[in-house]
């Protein structure tokens, strides 16, 4: 049986996409329509109570959060496909989580309101609050600026190893330099630029920015 | 060597303590005072650079984050002290789901409350009431799915005590004690009954005791 997932048209459900196809796991999509609200049906609900995507279904096993997701797709597949997107010790593994929690705390929540901002909200004819873009852009750099010094200590977040960690950061930041046209958040930082140049050339992200 | 955790008397490194307790491995405490700053003195940001708390020091291995930190300990210490992470991987994966929904859904809103009631007066800031309001009702929100689940549920991620449960205790501690908004555990049956069972382990009553 083939994994589910929910809303492949999405940032989020990507870092799932992407993590699967590392792990060289197939899988098979569902679309779900934000803007029609599809997330709010009682059906949709029942899987995601919260509504979010994205949600997988696995036989009987259904899982959400597509940080938790990815977790348990690299523990379950450790030796398949890219096999240290936790690391290979558990001092390694700590670092990657490290910097997971990193990303959902310091560079997802002002990317996020600038997706929503200027990708939802400009993009369909709705007033963006250029305030908050202002100020989530200020956040974000400062955060870049941190990253900037991490990654000219070490090729990749954890270590010197493409983990999860990396993982996570390309559904946004691939809206960041594309649709947004914000690249030179990535381009002004040397070792940011390199960074992104490596993780977002990998076959398999690649490979998502085709299918979807 | 013991571990070391910096700024006991906050929130986020009495999630690392209550899991270091569990566990039952020795620590001690540094303290950091977030009002005069401290967390942005040079020597602290070498250790966390973006200027958050917690973060620990364990012979050579630095490492911040709080709930990166709880996952290392539980893993590492696997065989030691309670279980919490449960014991399959898809067990492991329903902690990490309920992880990510405390991080994402339930600490945006609480922690909002948490700085506006608690930290704003001490900053000399005055109170942003709507901010308050909006983030109360947010949390109202998410408390509601937590009682449908934990009418089915024990506890977050199955019948089983998890980190997903234990991520919860520090800023519900807030809520119920210095913002005094106990009734929005209390209004809600089974998060109540949940509340009792994990604010009663003993491991938390010592944090209390001690910080």
């Amino acid at each position: 049986m083939v994994v589910k997932v929910y809303g492949p048209a999405y940032a989020s459900p990507k870092r799932v996409i992407v993590c699967l196809i590392e792990k060289q796991i197939e899988f098979e999509t569902v679309p779900v329509d934000l803007v029609k609200g599809e997330n709010k049906n009682p059906e949709y609900l029942k899987l995601q109570p919260f509504g979010s995507l994205p949600v997988i279904q696995d036989g009987d096993f259904t899982l959400y959060e597509s940080r938790a997701i990815i977790r348990y797709y690299a523990e379950k597949y450790k030796s398949q496909g890219t096999t240290d997107l936790l690391g290979r010790t558990v001092e390694e593994r700590g670092l990657v989580e490290q910097w997971l929690e990193v990303e959902a705390h310091n560079f997802h929540p002002p990317i996020y309101q600038m997706t929503t901002q200027i990708l939802f909200f400009a993009k369909r004819g709705l007033p963006a609050d250029e305030n908050l873009i202002k100020e989530s852009e200020e956040k974000l750099g400062k955060v870049l600026d941190v990253y900037e010094e991490r990654l000219s200590k070490s090729k990749y977040l954890a270590g010197d190893f493409f983990s999860l960690a990396d993982l996570s950061h390309l559904p946004f930041t691939q809206y960041l330099v594309g649709p947004m046209e914000k690249e030179y958040m990535i381009r002004d930082r040397k070792h940011v630029s390199a960074w992104w140049d490596d993780i977002s050339n990998r076959l398999s992200w690649k490979k998502v920015l085709e299918l979807y």
